[in-house]
């Protein structure tokens, strides 16, 4: 029962936004809100059994039932959209938007459907909160973006959407070669499907997943949305949106089609590492922040999908332990970038240098986020990318070591940017005072406080996603 | 009579429609040109009607056997007597619009 | 702060004597202390554990020890610092401490690798320490990005491993060892030098170690000449099971290692910054202790280790005493004469070059002669080349030590009027690595001298399998012959740089060969067009042109296609009622002829209806 309340509380507030008129009303309902989710997120993390699960007639005509539950995974992926809301609006709490109320609704509309995503185990009802995901953040992107909103935000909808309808095709196909035309997980996880039938499936899905989170080369709608959307938006996006792509492959994708995976393993694995190498030499020579970490980005969730496909145990912990880690530390960059940009007006490196003598607390904080971002020892991302690099190794040793170059050329991109933006003498243009509200200070010591402590004790979020591990690595063996 | 001078007759009124239809630009003759396809159409459903049924009409000439086809005959002008006078309306509307019954003025709506 | 800085460290300096006596005692077996699991998967499980042995605990000692006089040294050189700067300085330089006793503490390679990120990252942080300087900073990025190299191979290695035999503890990975075939153990082997040519900056992954001379002195001393760079010995050391079994591998640690000694030592020759001359014989030394390694005297490495711990830490500290004295002045030709002004650094310097020349009986002779013997045992020409690059180590650090300290002073007026010896707490550190520069040699001395004497190798025996069996081999007679060559070149090349630059000082720019040698052989340049310009040029190619055009071309291609063609075909409603019916009789013709004429297009509608 707790499960439908991670999805009906935002949904419900968010719909209750739209007719809150006052701004600091809005702000601090969406706050009250998010921080509501995360405790109910933090009570399903010690609940098990038929308490997360629930199930109920919806569609009974296309007999797809209402029905949600969490696993290790699910809990662990609801938790980290549970904890960036609060994050995420705590820390924004002063930025400006025209019609708050409507922001705040469509954020926490977004909540909702991303809440859903992770917690569907009917295949319509997955597919029907992954556009109640996307619609929302269209409108965000579109109406409080950068200048170039429209076109960008179009070709993101776009782009993201006829991934979407690629996977409808892949849903009703699948619907009808169940007995019974069922969407229920476990009538999916046991299709007999010729291998033709399955390659041709198994694609309509991976396209829709590949395009969300992104993998080279469907990546090109993410820099260009991540520079044009509101940050807080952004953050949404990155921190947790791609995730739902990584999800779905873990959820839907392996099982599904466990014998068209490992027969495309490999050309995705080659794509996935080529795409690697690909971004992390465009981050180099970006001069725009958002873009650059945006890059970044794709480069480590193409570590991801690499590793999803090496059909190894290991690996996929890693991933599972990686999207968490990835959530947290991108939503910590973003909002650097976001304090950087109200306080100085510019995102150009080329325009920024030496706020490290403005802005000391703000720089030793980047400074553990950016080392965090590289996969440092005793960041959380260590152990991820540990694990992940671990297992496309143990798969090609080649693959492994190209990857491997990966980790080199993140060091130079954001060593550089850290030195662009914080050493240096300060550039003429800054002549003023940077004030770093303590609400937003206080968010990234929060994040840089969870990224320590599960770069030190990484076991309790391994211990939580065991159990999904086990079974996925059981079904695609 | 050989039914295909019936019928050949019917498609040669049938071709003269539409050709018309398909060059004049005068409405009042694409009408004109209109009407001629449904009377060839008529005339070639009197005709297959009394071809089909014609032994049955012989042995019992007050039968109304294959009465069907000539019905559709009179719903067919019916109709058409009504498609007149929409269709007459809209052409003096019109004219009274354009001072002209020239169908090429009628692009309107493509923009 | 200075003073929680340094307390710390003397109090892990006192843990780490006790754990040293402790581990002296005879039948003394390693111990693994687990903290907690770490990683534990089906897979595999990774504790975060430590272990004490012997060789951790002489490491211990170096670092907690050599630290803590640094430390106290810091507390007056950077005493110009603001507050806040001053505290930063030695929250770094404690964090250094910890990820530098992380790495030697380790159980398993993952914690040692911890410890190994741990310390490029102090580096960088202290690099770079001055962010206002972009030069610095460049530097530093420099050296965590080349570091970054060296793990690469480190990680792989570390993979390969935990794939084979699925553990990564030292106990664990040494008991299985056999279970290796010979390639594997060569690349394993080969990918962990990768990761030590990194961080102990050998060729050809360098060059980060000169630049790094940008941080604050007391940096260069503890971290880029007495420590951190010393941790690639330390794994090969804590590896030498598994190096023992790949001599193609130890060939080429062994070729690296001393090709990197006589690079170094050859641009050494002709630097000006003292700094500079520094970093460079650091590298050299470096080199020596590989050259040991591979030859399979892995305590004659790390014994070199820990002498050049004190005579290099003392160099430093005693450079650092110089540039404090002459206002951030590093250009030994505008110095000079400094004997007088300087005693206490004067003297201390001397013994260090004299340690670092190998003169008998400082430390530096014991350790090196030691490596030498077991080169010359091995292979004739490699004891050749050590030999030359001894000789000329004594010349260069001479050449330093004249152009410092003898002759005329040949700064300002001003400089020469603030000229003065350092405080205390400066000089005090400087006197015990002197002692220790002189004495330290006495724990490893040489069996022709006393048998048995090598207190040194008797302590490591129990971590290095079969250690000196090669220092053994030489006759008597061969031994005092190698040490009689070494010295007497050392004692050339002494007089030689003593009688020439305490007179005749060198100012000029150097000319051919010296100028390559200036330009250290122009190997960053080299870099320079090899990887970073080809590196960033793929990066905009990619950025500008594949990116840009090609991906998202195609991407927008696809969008302006659609675009297009409902342009095109919007065309047809020409809103001409003619055309329209035209359509509609041409498509009642084509659809009439398909139905009644159909079966002779069967092939075509066959394709249609399936």
């Amino acid at each position: 029962m707790t499960t439908v309340l991670l999805i009906v509380v935002p949904l419900l507030t968010g719909l209750l936004s739209f007719f809150i008129k006052e701004e600091r009303s809005a702000k601090a309902w969406a706050l009250l809100s998010a921080v509501v989710t995360l405790a109910i997120s933090l009570i399903t993390l010690f609940q098990h059994g038929s308490s997360v699960s629930f199930d109920a007639s919806w569609l009974p005509m296309l007999s797809s039932r209402f029905s949600v539950s969490l696993d290790g995974m699910g809990k662990m992926l609801t938790l980290l959209t549970a904890v960036s809301f609060p994050v995420i609006f705590a820390s924004t709490y002063n930025n400006k938007y025209k019609s708050p109320n409507a922001f705040y609704g469509f954020m926490l509309l977004t909540q909702a459907g991303l809440m859903g995503v992770f917690c569907a185990t009917d295949l319509l009802l997955f597919y029907f909160f992954w556009e109640l995901a996307l619609i929302p953040a269209y409108f965000l992107c579109s109406k409080w973006g950068g200048e170039k909103r429209i076109a960008v935000t179009f070709k993101f909808f776009i782009y993201t959407f006829l991934g979407s309808l690629l996977m409808l095709v892949g849903i009703l196909y699948v619907n009808f070669k169940t007995p019974g035309h069922s969407f229920a997980i476990s009538a999916l996880q046991n299709l007999s499907l010729t291998t033709g039938e399955e390659n041709f499936v198994f694609w309509l899905f991976f396209i829709a997943f590949a395009i969300k989170m992104p993998v080279f080369p469907f990546h090109t709608w993410q820099p260009d949305t991540y520079e044009q959307s509101p940050t807080a938006v952004t953050m949404v996006l990155s921190g947790v949106m791609v995730k739902m792509g990584v999800f779905g492959v873990v959820r839907w994708l392996l099982p599904m089609f466990p014998n068209a995976s490992v027969r495309m393993a490999d050309v995705i694995m080659i794509m996935a590492v080529v795409g690697m190498i690909y971004t992390s030499l465009i981050a180099i020579r970006q001069d725009d922040m958002k873009r650059l970490i945006a890059y970044s980005s794709i480069a480590h969730i193409g570590l991801m999908a690499a590793s999803l496909f090496t059909g190894s145990a290991v690996g996929i912990q890693g991933v599972l332990f990686q999207m968490f880690a990835h959530g947290v530390n991108i939503i910590g960059l973003w909002i650097v970038v976001d304090v950087i940009e109200q306080q100085t007006g510019t995102r150009k490196l080329s325009e920024l240098g030496g706020l490290a003598q403005k802005a000391p607390t703000l720089a030793i904080l980047f400074v553990v986020m950016a080392f965090a971002n590289i996969a440092l020892p005793l960041t959380n991302s260590f152990v991820g990318e540990f694990l992940m690099f671990n297992s496309v190794f143990q798969r090609s040793v080649i693959l492994g070591g190209v990857a491997g170059i990966s980790i080199i050329l993140a060091a130079v991109y954001t060593l550089w940017m850290v030195q662009k933006i914080f050493y240096g003498e300060l550039t003429g243009k800054q002549n003023y005072e940077i004030n770093v509200p303590v609400n937003t200070q206080l968010m990234l010591g929060v994040l840089v406080a969870v990224v320590l402590i599960f770069g030190v004790f990484p076991q309790p979020m391994l211990n939580l996603t065991n159990d999904t591990v086990t079974k996925i690595s059981a079904q695609i063996k | 009579m050989p039914i295909t001078y019936y019928i050949t007759l019917s498609v040669v009124l049938f071709c003269i429609g539409v050709v018309g239809v398909l060059t004049r630009r005068n409405a009042i003759i694409i009408f004109m040109c209109v009407e001629l396809m449904l009377n060839a159409v008529n005339l070639m459903l009197v005709a297959f009607s009394k071809m089909h049924n014609g032994n049955a009409i012989a042995s019992a000439p007050n039968s109304t056997v294959g009465i069907d086809g000539q019905l559709f005959v009179f719903f067919i002008m019916v109709v058409a007597a009504a498609e007149v006078c929409v269709g007459l309306s809209i052409i003096v509307m019109m004219y009274r619009n354009t001072h002209s019954v020239d169908v090429n003025f009628l692009n309107r709506l493509k923009n | 702060m200075g003073l929680i800085g340094c307390g710390v460290i003397l109090a892990s300096f006192a843990v780490s004597l006790g754990i040293f006596f402790e581990v002296k005692q005879d039948g003394f077996q390693p111990q693994v202390i687990t903290l907690f699991e770490f990683i534990k998967l089906p897979a595999f499980t990774i504790p975060f554990a430590f272990q004490v042995d012997q060789l951790s605990s002489l490491f211990l000692l170096i670092i907690t020890g050599v630290g803590f006089l640094i430390h106290v040294y810091s507390t007056a050189y950077m005493q110009e610092e603001e507050d806040e700067h001053y505290g930063r300085y030695f929250s770094y330089l404690n964090l250094f401490v910890f990820s530098m006793l992380l790495l030697v503490l380790g159980a398993n390679y993952v914690i040692m690798f911890i410890g190994w990120e741990g310390v490029g990252l102090c580096s960088y942080l202290l690099i770079g320490f001055w962010f206002k300087n972009n030069n610095y900073n460049y530097a530093a990025r420099k050296a965590f990005v080349m570091n970054r190299i060296g793990d690469l191979g480190f990680l792989l290695a570390v993979f390969w491993i935990l794939g084979k035999l699925g553990t990564v503890n030292y106990s664990d990975v040494f008991a299985n060892a056999s279970t290796f075939s010979t390639f594997e153990v060569t690349a394993i082997t080969l990918l962990l030098f990768v990761g030590a040519m990194g961080k102990s900056a050998q060729i050809p992954l360098y060059t980060w170690l000169p630049d790094a001379m940008a941080g604050p002195t007391p940096v260069s001393a503890l971290i880029h000449a007495a420590t951190m760079v010393t941790a690639g010995i330390y794994m090969i050391v804590r590896s030498n099971v598994l190096y023992n079994m790949a001599p193609v591998t130890q060939t080429v640690v062994a070729v690296i290692g001393l090709a990197t000694a006589f690079l170094a030592a050859t641009i050494a020759l002709k630097q000006n910054d003292i700094k500079k001359v520094l970093a460079y014989s650091t590298v050299s030394q470096l080199g020596y202790m590989f050259l040991g390694l591979g030859v399979g005297a892995y305590t004659g490495a790390v014994f070199h280790v820990m002498t050049h711990a004190f005579f290099k830490a003392l160099l430093f500290l005693g450079a650092g005493s110089v540039i404090h004295a002459m206002h951030h002045e590093q250009d030994i030709r505008s110095m000079g004469g400094l004997k007088k002004y300087l005693p206490i650094t004067h003297i201390t310097f001397l013994l260090a070059c004299l340690a670092i020349s190998g003169i008998p009986p400082f430390s530096g002779f014991f350790s090196k002669d030691e490596i030498l013997a077991a080169a010359y045992e091995h292979n004739k020409v490699l004891w050749v080349v050590g030999v030359i690059t001894a000789g000329m180590t004594a010349f260069y650090m001479f050449r330093l030590y004249a152009m410092t300290f003898l002759g005329q002073f040949r700064g300002t007026h001003e400089q020469e009027h603030h000229l003065h010896e350092s405080p205390s707490a400066m000089t005090i550190p400087l006197i015990i690595l002197a002692i220790l520069s002189v004495v330290g040699g006495f724990v490893g001395i040489p069996e022709v001298f006393a048998p048995n004497a090598h207190a040194l190798e008797h302590f490591l025996s129990p971590v290095i399998a079969k250690s000196s069996e090669a220092a053994h081999g030489l006759d008597h007679g061969t031994e005092y012959m190698l040490m009689g060559v070494s010295v007497g070149l050392a004692v050339i090349a002494i007089i030689y740089a003593w009688t020439r630059f305490s007179k005749k000082p060198e100012i000029a720019e150097p000319q051919g060969a010296g100028k390559f040698f200036a330009e250290k052989w122009y190997v960053d340049e080299l870099y320079d067009a090899i990887v970073a310009r080809p590196l960033l040029a793929m990066a905009n190619f990619f950025k500008n042109v594949i990116e840009k055009s090609g991906i998202d071309g195609i991407v927008n291609g696809v969008g302006r296609g659609v675009n297009y063609a409902g342009r095109q075909i919007r065309l047809m409603q020409s809103g001409q009622v003619g055309n329209y019916i035209l359509l509609m009789v041409l498509s009642m013709v084509l659809m009439i002829i398909l139905v009644f004429y159909g079966n002779n297009l069967n092939p075509i509608l066959n394709y249609f209806s399936k």
